[in-house]
């Protein structure tokens, strides 16, 4: 039996919202992926995370929960291990491997041992400055990674909280700016070259690397203003790349799907360098699908149609079920 | 969806043998480049619309709005204390007996019946007015609106106190006006500064348009003008030549004594009053109104024409109803004693939480207290943090057209319990506490951040 010829799940609950910084952004997302379901045939019901959750999944044994939410509870595996406790099956990533793929320090050390680029970084919990003193702790930094470096918050998203650093002067604003998001922060070299983004989907066939999409900001700079203000960034798919380098960028998505033991659904958000080598920045493991995120342009590039892919996701996770294999019992 | 659909680069989990480049070009080489802003709209925009952006500080409120958070960021009246009884059976009388004038169109003007009534509401605060002075406008914003449409074209000064009302700002930034700031001591608008400012912009071959005043408990500062300080004002407004545009939304929701006469009851002229049912009745309605001098009224009722044909009818007979039906004066005093209630307790939890070096305004009535941090905090790049600690609040620079206010923010306990509202200042204490902590550990080098992306950041609609 094809994968299309499957009955399918007769109710999505598609997850947005929650408490995370990241709220609204989620609402955006949840609201496409509910819409694009509905384009499928798929009933969908919309859900915030709050106290009414768990009875609502109970009351819907068949249902398939697909998470659009970003930031910490969606993004850190808290929710999806409580999915999985439940036995709700679910699209995406499991709890553990959220987990690692949404700590940026983490991430980028697992990443770097596969053999993939990566920026040169430190991560630093804010009482590390405190204990050893800042001056010097940022002189040191100043000399390892040299500037300009990028400082952001450990775990957060959407570049809540991140800055570019070009002059020592700015590097305590900078450093005060993402503790706000979060108690660790990463500091790492500013790689420029060409900013894309590659969207692994796995719709029951094994992982596959979508067309990279290719960010050029108005700004300069892909902020939050940049990245939720339709037209203010120009987005080519596929980027234009060397077809080598694109292969390349292709590769090294797959490869950080492959490492971090992701599941379904990924974005790898990369540089490349001039010299054509793609530099690993970080992984979104729900990733953005508002009207000016990259993973939707990926989809309909690669020919698919968003809500057909979220419902061979919704498929597969149906297909898969909820449950975890019990360990024996000794 | 077709079946052709073009394969993707294959992984290695799902395919035995790798995939070569040559491979992988001639897949993306099939491939049309789509070249997008994903707002097929960018180029059709007009040029007021190119400042209308996403802002993560926006974002934010909308965690804000979960039960979970103290908000202490919204403006929105707390009407639990209606009596529901009572406008259920005025509207239920309203459409049995009057339904279907209530729902058809109506004046462009407003309700001559309305208008009546909210006379008598302006004879409060010592207005004397006509009713064919008023026009019904969407809530006093739309009002603000049209006045702004009336008086401003790009480029045009509009003097506002600083800090003022974040939505104000935002109405003169659709117009594209530019808004010059003028100090406030703890009496309100300094006179003094009032006439710098008219000397400065004629200096510099510049007109004010108007003053956009708030004389009671100010938004978001919480003070209010005494009657000197309005006749002082207004003395100014006429050696300069200046047009007043008076905001009284909070007018009536003074705890202690009776209202100061208004500023348009000294001059009916030279002021143009901005009336709100919001706080006194109710937001949903969206009823308030502008009283205006006679030319300035003729122009209004075509602009309102035009932006609405008319205000809406059936919210304009329902607070009409409400007027006549209910002991509306002893409910704003209901009203009264619950704000007053609140901003006990919110006064009470700031002396007990706030760390060394906060002070804040002590308001006489409204919604608002305005809070000074310790030097170095900066209540914009904190508010990620408050939201963490599921409390909210606004930062200060959403109500300066120029950037500053990061030193402040507005608290607002209109909405709120008193428990929940100390229970808000101390996690906001908390908060600033672990903010001073990581400020004292990189000490005074923090520069304060670039002020260009810090413009008209509100908590939204549902929350001024």
């Amino acid at each position: 039996m094809t994968l299309s010829s499957q009955p399918i799940a007769e109710t999505a609950v598609v997850l947005s919202g929650g408490l995370s910084h990241e709220r609204d952004v989620s609402l955006r997302s949840g609201r496409r992926v509910a819409m694009a379901l509905r384009s499928r045939g798929v009933e969908v019901i919309e859900s915030d995370v709050d106290s009414n959750l768990i009875g609502l999944l109970d009351s819907l044994p068949q249902a398939v929960v697909f998470p659009v939410l970003h930031g910490e509870a969606g993004e850190d595996g808290a929710l999806r291990e409580v999915l999985s406790l439940l036995g709700v099956p679910f699209v995406g990533s499991v709890g553990a491997a959220c987990r690692v793929a949404f700590d940026k320090s983490i991430a980028t050390t697992v990443v770097a041992e596969s053999g993939v680029a990566t920026p040169t970084q430190i991560a630093l919990p804010h009482e590390i400055f405190r204990e050893l003193g800042a001056q010097a702790l940022m002189a040191a930094l100043a000399d390892q990674i040299g500037f300009p470096m990028m400082v952001k918050p450990s775990r957060s998203g959407s570049a809540l909280g991140a800055s570019k650093v070009t002059r020592p002067e700015e590097l305590p604003s900078a450093m005060v700016g993402a503790y706000a998001y979060g108690s660790v922060a990463v500091i790492e070299q500013f790689v420029s070259g060409v900013e894309v983004t590659v969207t692994v989907a796995d719709r029951g066939d094994g992982p596959k690397a979508l067309p990279a999409v290719e960010i050029r900001p108005d700004s300069g700079v892909y902020d939050y203003a940049a990245r939720y203000t339709a037209g203010a960034t120009r987005f080519l798919c596929p980027a234009e790349l060397d077809p080598a380098v694109a292969e390349a960028c292709a590769s090294v998505a797959l490869r950080v799907h492959d490492v971090l033991g992701l599941r379904d659904l990924s974005r790898t958000d990369l540089i490349v360098t001039p010299d054509g080598v793609p530099t690993f920045l970080e992984v979104n493991v729900a990733p953005g699908m508002t009207e000016t995120s990259a993973v939707p342009l990926a989809v309909e590039s690669a020919g698919w149609s968003l809500g057909k892919m979220c419902a061979d996701l919704i498929r597969v996770a149906a297909r898969r079920g909820g449950r975890v294999p019990a360990e024996p019992v000794a | 969806m077709t079946d052709q659909e073009p394969e993707p680069t294959r992984g290695r989990g799902a395919s035995p043998e790798p995939v070569t480049a040559a491979d992988a070009a001639a897949g993306l080489a099939r491939l049309q480049r789509r070249d997008t802003r994903l707002d097929s709209y960018v180029d059709r925009y007009a040029a007021r619309t190119h400042g209308m952006t996403a802002s993560a500080i926006r974002a934010l409120f909308a965690v804000a709005n979960r039960p979970e958070v103290v908000s202490l960021a919204g403006g929105m009246p707390n009407i639990s204390d209606l009596p529901l009884d009572v406008v259920g059976s005025v509207l239920n009388e309203l459409v049995v007996s009057d339904g279907r004038r209530a729902m058809q169109y109506g004046s462009g003007q407003g309700e001559p019946v309305l208008r009546e009534a909210i006379c008598e509401v302006m004879k409060l605060e010592g207005i004397t007015a006509h009713p064919d002075d008023v026009t019904v406008t969407v809530g006093s914003q739309q009002g603000l609106d049209l006045v702004t449409r009336l008086f401003c074209d790009p480029g045009d000064v509009v003097l506002c106190e600083a800090p003022s009302y974040v939505g104000a700002l935002g109405v003169f930034r659709a117009y594209q006006a530019e808004v010059v700031h003028v100090a406030m001591d703890e009496h309100g608008l300094l006179p003094g500064a009032l006439a710098e400012a008219l000397a400065a912009l004629k200096t510099a071959g510049k007109k004010a348009k108007f003053l956009y005043t708030i004389p009671n408990f100010q938004n978001p500062a919480g003070i209010s003008q005494p009657l000197e300080r309005r006749t002082e004002i207004l003395r100014v407004a006429e050696e300069g030549d200046l047009l007043v545009v008076e905001d009284n939304p909070y007018g009536l929701l003074g705890f202690d004594g009776d209202p100061v006469p208004a500023m348009r009851s000294l001059d009916a002229e030279r002021v143009v009053y901005l009336g709100s049912f919001s706080k006194t009745f109710a937001p949903g309605f969206r009823v308030g109104w502008v009283l205006a001098p006679h030319a300035v009224r003729e122009k209004l009722v075509l602009a309102q024409e035009s932006a609405t044909l008319c205000p809406p009818t059936f919210s304009q007979f329902a607070v009409a109803s409400y007027l006549h039906n209910h002991d509306w004066r002893g409910q704003i005093k209901l009203f009264r004693e619950m704000y007053r209630e609140r901003r006990d307790a919110m006064l009470a939890g700031l002396a007990d939480h706030m760390p060394a070096g906060t002070s804040w305004t002590v308001p006489g009535g409204g919604f608002f207290v305005w809070v000074t941090l310790p030097p170095g905090l900066d209540s914009h790049a904190m508010l990620p943090r408050a939201v963490t600690a599921r409390v909210a609040y606004v930062p200060g620079t959403g109500f300066y057209a120029d950037g500053l206010g990061s030193r402040h923010m507005r608290l607002s306990y209109c909405f709120p319990t008193p428990e929940r509202i100390i229970e808000g200042t101390r996690r906001l204490g908390e908060v600033m506490q672990y903010e001073t902590d990581v400020l004292a550990t990189f000490g005074t080098m923090v520069e304060s951040g670039s002020p260009t992306d810090r413009l008209y950041e509100s908590p939204g609609t549902n929350q001024r």
